[in-house]
């Protein structure tokens, strides 16, 4: 069992997402399923492989130190669900 | 005249003589939309007085007011773009992605969103928060995904032409499923500035169109170096159409066998070998090739993706834009409770999945053992392909290894969906290009896809081939009747 | 039981470029919420970062000035944490590969020995929004989000309050000598946190350390220190246990408090930023940096010792500043004395500028060299006195005339002419007979008063020693 339900209330937590507890059994046996798939690849040696973190082989691309315009307020807030004085509302941080 | 029926340059050269008007143009799809789009749903936002409206204040361009239609995750300047997703609900960017500004300063009209899988989650259009579209050559079938909308509504003929995006396929399989063109143009090819983001290092933007013919005209404009782009290329954007050749005469084309030897539809394999025949007689020579580490890519994939996609939808917290919980938040932390909330209401079940998934691989304790290991599996797939290119100019496969599947089919399977992708993903994991095009029908009249791949940046041999193949075939004009 | 104390600090310097980090906002400070943003710095779906040139400049030359080792390569990496502040919910920093490691900053310690607190690591990474708090919740302002952040961490070398103060104050002048940060911890463009523990005496492994944040000044991180060790101390010294925490500094009541909020320990789910290609730092490009970068504090304050002859002290403070040891050089060339200039400089000059909030870079502006030059010598020459030049310094600031013209004008010339002075002696004498008197008889203090009358008829501008010398003669004791 690469995953048990433990472990994804945890990693639900983690991603802040809310899982609907009689889902979970089911969420938790898909999860699991893929995650054993996954396995596969340690059946590959790759101790002399790198990683490949980019598909390109860029490099050093830059932009200069200059100036743009930017968003007048009430474009920045348009599709804030709470706004106060030019501001993003949220519920109180204590 | 019937309009629909027609390519985009064949509508551009109508447009050209004055024998027709974008206006005329864009009422004929729109009155088509309307007419059948309810069996289809491949349009999410469409707001047809805007859009006629919207021809008068076109710019001047070589695409004279031509529509297309946007997939929803591209960011369109103060239209909805939402993913097909709950929590991006009312998200009106204030910008335009790149792509959208080359095409409206081509004097292109955008026609309305198509539908998606959420966040680009899926092969089947089925995880959208708007419903699924339906396949137009079966209605009861999918259309693939997860630019299932762009594929269909080119497909069904509501628009000459779709952009869609492309992770693991979501273009070319789609495509295939929908018997029209899909290409992923190599990865740096084209912008991603304003593609709401699923897998930063597999993304794509690429055309869906008719025929290849139009597939170049539109990489053409899409195409080129972007400097809101950091992974965008810097390199001159060769003209695609001008430079089609179908002579392919001692091109080298290989057919790797691990794609061969996977247990694909009978017709699938027939049509393929049909395709060999016809590109043989044009001249072109085919090898067997290996792609030895074929067998990793889903798995290598399915970490990889999930694991950039649970970054990149880590922003969606009801914060600046979206959904925001409507529930009590509990009082000791109302604002932990707003992200958990908002999120497990936002996001649909294969989002959480993908999201979750993601997640772990990339939690402590398990980064070496999944993403790391990943990341080094993908360096010898990239490598497999290089080693293919010394010998070969192109390579062909299906594109899937079947025709459409019911809807429901295998939403309630994720692995199985995700098997679906074995064709497609490889390309992307490399960053090379890859072209999907018909090249037959099944016997319940399904779409078959035929797959060329080719070298980084390569995407005029995949044009060539394509056309060579479409100048003596006609599957890429066969219609759905909707 | 003795303890010694381990400390080590973490510093947050904003780089004083003209638009952000991975997007062209402009960095202005206290412009009103959510006026510079834009697309990228809010982190809106879709948006791509593209790095500053400017930011890896400065950041190669604080690197460079702490002595730290370069890297040839450098990529960035996502930070991922949930918090309003952060809109993409993570932040794009380095992780296990920084820019600079492995460096060292020299500090003085209270017993004025020498000490090198080693630098662990310096890496680049974008900084968060503002928050503020009101009663029913609480508002985000993006136009800090986004800015160039380089993050300066020690090893725990630091042994006292004291030691951590004067890290910082070094820290600040090598930062301004390289005009890279204004360092304003008011602003916010310099912040930061500390980690403190203690351990008995000649112990080797580190005790349980706490976190302190909220400290405002270095004012503030020397007292918070200070009361942390006075509280670890107590508590092991009672037997108690010290806990692992984060404790924020009250300025107000001058102490400590848990944060309470229960600490998570946080899984930040780094991995490379896959919207960024990595950089190369060329060796030459290295070293061309490193022969671009002016004297810095330290050197400067030993050349100033030797070539000047002036005391550590003095050069110490006057290296502190840039611009003033850079005036003080242009001064010190062109007159007798080093030291006058410096006396000039550390006391009335300095304050002036202090009080009136002037940036010591418009020194050179405002009081020209050859001005404050000019000036010393109407005092060598005896034009006027060294009260008088105090008294019209102020004046030069604010007018931009010289000594000479101010004192025409204001009719301050020292009077140096004997017989005038006689004059007006021989009317103090005779108006205070009996303090004359005094004086006569032996009581020393009397003639102080004399030439204080003197001095006040004479509006000041007497010669106090002339005054002084016929005084004497007048009453017979010269």
């Amino acid at each position: 069992m690469a995953l048990d339900k433990i472990q994804v209330k945890y990693v639900a937590k983690l991603s802040r997402i809310e899982l609907a507890e009689d889902n979970l059994d089911n969420f938790t046996s898909q999860l699991d399923k893929i995650l054993n798939y996954m396995e596969k690849l340690n059946q590959l040696d790759t101790s002399e492989a790198s990683a490949s973190i980019h598909v390109l082989e860029l490099k050093n691309v830059f932009r200069k130190d200059e100036n743009k315009t930017s968003l007048p307020n009430e474009e920045a807030l348009q599709n804030a669900p709470k706004k106060e004085t030019g501001q993003f509302e949220v519920p109180k941080i204590i | 005249m019937d309009i629909v029926n027609k390519t985009a340059i064949e509508l551009l050269e109508l447009l050209e003589k004055g024998e027709i008007t974008s206006w005329e143009i864009a009422s004929a799809y729109l009155k088509r939309i309307e007419s059948s789009d309810a069996k289809i749903n491949a349009f999410v936002h469409l707001d047809p007085e805007q859009v006629l409206k919207k021809i008068k204040t076109l710019p001047e361009g070589k695409l004279k007011g031509l529509p297309i239609a946007i997939k929803d995750n591209l960011c369109v300047k103060n239209q909805l773009t939402t993913c097909a997703s709950k929590i991006l609900n009312g998200f009106r960017p204030p910008y335009d992605a790149t792509v959208i500004e080359k095409l409206e300063q081509a004097g292109a009209l955008v026609l309305g969103k198509v539908n998606m899988d959420e966040f680009a989650f899926g092969s089947s259009c089925e995880t959208s928060c708007y419903g699924p579209t339906h396949n137009p050559w079966n209605t009861e079938c999918a259309p693939g995904g997860s630019s299932g909308g762009s594929a269909a509504s080119v497909a069904a003929q509501f628009t000459p032409w779709a952009l869609g995006s492309d992770t693991g396929g979501s273009i070319r399989q789609p495509a295939s499923l929908c018997g029209v063109v899909g290409l992923k143009p190599t990865y740096g090819r084209v912008s991603r500035y304003g593609l709401i983001a699923f897998a930063s290092s597999l993304d794509q933007i690429g055309p869906l169109t008719h025929d290849v013919r139009d597939a170049a005209l539109l990489l053409n404009i899409i195409a080129g170096y972007d400097k809101k782009d950091s992974t965008s290329v810097n390199i001159e954007t060769p003209d695609y159409l001008a430079n089609l050749n179908e002579n392919i005469k001692g091109l080298k084309i290989g057919l790797p066998k691990e794609y061969f030897d996977v247990d694909s539809n009978p017709e699938v394999k027939q049509s393929i070998q049909q395709v060999i025949e016809i590109l043989k007689s044009l001249g072109a020579q085919f090898k067997e090739i290996s792609l030895p580490h074929t067998e990793y890519a889903v798995a290598t994939y399915y970490i990889i993706a999930p694991s950039e996609a649970s970054s990149n939808l880590a922003r969606f917290d009801g914060v600046q834009y979206g959904l925001r919980t409507d529930n009590k938040l509990d009082k000791e932390s109302p604002l932990i409770d707003m992200y958990l909330k908002t999120r497990g209401e936002g996001f649909g079940p294969e989002a959480k999945r993908r999201v979750i998934l993601g997640t772990y691989a990339l939690s402590s304790g398990y980064y070496d053992a999944y993403y790391l290991k990943a990341l080094k599996v993908r360096t010898k797939i990239s490598q497999d392909f290089k080693d293919a290119f010394k010998n070969v100019d192109c390579i062909i496969t299906p594109t899937s290894p079947t025709g459409a599947f019911k809807l429901g089919e295998r939403i309630n399977d994720p692995l199985a969906m995700y098997l679906s992708d074995i064709f497609t993903i490889s390309a992307n994991l490399a960053g090379i290009p890859a072209l999907s095009i018909p090249c037959g029908l099944t016997a319940e009249k399904l779409p078959i896809g035929l797959q060329v791949l080719g070298k980084s940046f390569d995407e005029q041999t995949l044009f060539n081939v394509a056309y060579a193949y479409q100048q003596n075939t006609d599957w890429h004009k066969k219609k759905a009747e909707i | 039981m003795q303890y010694e104390t381990v400390i080590g600090l973490e510093v947050h310097v904003q780089m004083d470029t003209q638009s952000k980090a991975f997007c062209g906002c402009s960095t202005l400070f206290g412009q009103p919420a959510n006026t510079q943003t834009c697309p990228v710095c809010l982190g809106l779906p879709g948006v791509l970062p593209v790095l500053n040139e400017k930011f890896l400049q400065y950041a190669i030359k604080v690197a460079l000035a702490l002595n730290c080792k370069v890297s040839n390569y450098l990529k960035f990496d996502r930070k991922h944490y949930y918090y309003p502040d952060l809109p993409k919910n993570y932040q794009i920093s380095q992780y296990d590969m920084p820019l600079a490691e492995h460096g060292y900053l020299e500090i003085e310690t209270e017993n004025s020995t020498a000490k090198k607190i080693r630098v662990l690591r310096a890496h680049m990474e974008e900084d968060a929004g503002k928050l503020i708090h009101t009663s029913q919740s609480s508002l985000v302002d993006y136009n800090r989000t986004g800015m160039c952040l380089l993050e300066i961490v020690t090893e725990p070398d630091i042994s006292s309050a004291h030691e951590a103060y004067d890290y910082l104050t070094r820290l600040k002048s090598i930062l301004e000598y390289l005009e890279v940060s204004d360092c304003d911890m008011e602003k916010g463009s310099l912040r930061c946190d500390a980690n403190i523990s203690l351990r008995p005496v000649g112990e080797t492994k580190l005790g349980v350390k706490t976190e302190l944040k909220n400290m405002n000044s270095f004012k503030g991180v020397r007292d918070a220190l200070e009361y942390e060790v006075i509280r670890q101390e107590k508590a092991l010294n009672a037997g108690e246990l010290i806990v692992q925490e984060t404790r924020l500094w009250d300025e107000n009541k001058q102490k400590t408090f848990t944060m309470r909020t229960k600490e998570e320990a946080h899984d930040y789910r780094y991995f490379p930023e896959p919207d960024l290609p990595p950089f190369t730092i060329e060796d030459k490009t290295i070293e061309t940096v490193r022969k671009e970068l002016p004297e810095l504090p330290a050197v400067k304050k030993e050349r100033l010792v030797s070539e000047y002859k002036i005391t550590e002290y003095d050069a110490n403070v006057i290296s502190a500043d840039k611009y003033i040891a850079l005036y003080f050089e242009e001064a010190a060339k062109e007159y007798k004395s080093p030291k006058t200039i410096a006396n000039w400089l550390m006391g009335d000059i300095m304050n002036y500028i202090h009080n009136n909030q002037l940036e010591s870079k418009k020194l050179a502006e405002i009081l020209p060299v050859k001005y404050l030059i000019e000036m010393l010598e109407l005092i060598d020459n005896n034009t006027i006195s060294g009260k008088i030049a105090k008294k019209i310094l102020p004046d030069m600031f604010t007018s931009g005339n010289t000594a000479t013209q101010i004192i025409t004008e204001k009719n301050l010339v020292q009077i140096s002419d004997t017989s005038q002075i006689e004059t007006i002696v021989d009317e103090v004498i005779q108006e205070h007979a009996s303090v004359a008197e005094d004086f006569r008889n032996g009581t020393d203090k009397a003639l102080m008063f004399l030439v204080g009358q003197v001095m006040k008829k004479t509006r000041g501008k007497a010669n106090p020693q002339i005054v002084n010398d016929i005084l004497r003669k007048k009453l017979g004791t010269t």
